[in-house]
């Protein structure tokens, strides 16, 4: 288990354990977290999982893979700090990550 | 008024499975898709992926399966609606009457829903106040571009959509292009002819630059665009496009009276029905325990779906379950020769 801290458009937090393996997505998916719509279902093909890392984490997480920063563009008010969360995968290294939500995801 | 055994909303692979099942079975069914082409997230988010978990076909593209299944659909003559959404479900009698934007009615005892996550619409601007010129100098679409010729036109995107109508819009009008970041997801020939005209100062090209606001009252005037840094800049405009691709919206089923739950319809497992009575979800868009969005899953409740949908359209013929390898009805809807 990894603590993931997801922070809501409306600066509602919420501190999360989600099992080592799952997306940050699906961590929010299984618990109801609202702001994460992730319609295509972790396929990277819709971009509404869109979040805000926070920038000291920004540089730690894995590199974006081909794709997403394509799929970004079409994401609701995306900036540099902009990942999609069903890309990354939920591992030691990611104790105490901070996403924040955009006010929606389209 | 069209009269259908069954009404299918979502050309996509299950909702086609589905039509191949009723026909089948020996209903009549028509399709409706708010797309203006056939294979619903297969054909819209992607043609090019291979797709490895599809039983008996150990890799296919969304566009190889999608037309596979029409193949598959050939023997039957099934009619689709393309470019319409259904509006209105009501209650008539024992009956759907069902009516599209366009204003097609349907008539019929069974609706089956298989429409994925919704129905694409185009991805919007974020400013608020972007909504009041949307379909006057706020477009996502262009019907004719004779409307812009010697005007300023301002469009937002970076994949071909918004190159190609850059390239296009350059040569009659002023065209701004205006990107989120450097790169191009575009082909590379159209970004290089972009690039082209871009030293040529037909197109001026902003890029790491996105909508912030938009000034006019009566008629929109300019738009300031935000740099990654915060600088703004102001560009006078008389139209905007922008090109972000589509997302799916719920849209007017969340007005059916049907049991939802967030952006899925529940159902039972036998029927797939909803809580309304003749009304089915199928696909990526019921929900049950133990749902999978797996397109083998779609193709089950279908199929299942189909067979409630006998029940009431011919309440007075009993249905027979029968194999496609032995039974000669079922050849003769195929068009196959019996042995």
């Amino acid at each position: 288990m990894t603590k993931i801290v997801y922070i809501e458009h409306t600066g509602k937090s919420h501190s999360l354990d989600v099992q080592n393996g799952l997306t940050v997505m699906e961590g929010a998916i299984q618990n109801n977290i609202p702001g994460i719509d992730a319609d295509c279902g972790g396929s990277m093909a819709c971009a509404t999982c869109h979040v805000y890392v926070k920038e000291e984490w920004f540089n730690k997480l894995p590199k974006k893979e081909d794709g997403e920063e394509d799929m970004l563009d079409m994401a609701f008010e995306p900036n540099k700090f902009s990942r999609l969360s069903c890309q990354l995968t939920v591992t030691d290294d990611l104790e105490g990550l901070v996403v924040q939500l955009p006010s929606k995801q389209a | 008024m069209i009269k259908t055994d069954a009404l299918i909303i979502g050309a996509g692979p299950t909702g086609l499975f589905t039509a191949h099942q009723l026909k089948l079975i020996g209903l009549s069914c028509e399709v409706v898709d708010n797309l203006d082409k056939i294979g619903g997230q297969c054909i819209e988010l992607y043609p090019d992926k291979p797709i490895y978990d599809i039983p008996a076909i150990p890799e296919c593209t969304g566009e190889e399966l999608t037309n596979n299944l029409l193949d598959q659909l050939k023997p039957f003559n099934i009619k689709f609606h393309l470019n319409e959404r259904v509006e209105e479900v009501k209650k008539n009698n024992d009956n759907w009457e069902v009516k599209t934007n366009k204003g097609t009615l349907f008539n019929t005892p069974n609706i089956v829903i298989a429409g994925g996550v919704g129905s694409f619409e185009p991805r919007k601007f974020s400013p608020k106040e972007c909504e009041k010129f949307e379909n006057k100098s706020i477009l996502y679409s262009i019907k004719d571009k004779t409307i812009f010729n010697n005007k300023t036109v301002s469009i937002f995107g970076g994949g071909d959509s918004a190159l190609d109508w850059a390239i296009e819009l350059s040569k009659n009008s002023k065209v701004n292009l205006i990107h989120r970041r450097d790169e191009f997801r575009g082909a590379v020939s159209t970004v290089n002819e972009m690039k082209a005209l871009t030293k040529n100062g037909k197109i001026n090209l902003f890029t790491k630059y996105q909508l912030k606001s938009i000034k006019g009252s009566e008629k929109l005037e300019s738009i300031n665009i935000e740099h990654d840094n915060k600088e703004l800049k102001t560009l006078k405009t008389d139209y905007v496009l922008g090109f972000f691709g589509l997302i799916m919206q719920l849209g007017p089923i969340a007005n059916w009276g049907l049991n939802l739950d967030k952006k899925t319809i529940k159902v039972d497992t036998e029927k797939f029905e909803t809580n309304q009575k003749g009304i089915y979800a199928v696909g990526d868009i019921c929900h049950y325990p133990g749902k999978l969005k797996l397109i083998l899953s779609g193709f089950h409740e279908g199929a299942l779906a189909a067979r409630a949908c006998f029940k009431l359209a011919k309440p007075k013929e009993k249905y027979r379950f029968e194999f496609t390898t032995s039974s000669k009805t079922i050849k003769d809807r195929l068009g196959k020769k019996n042995d």
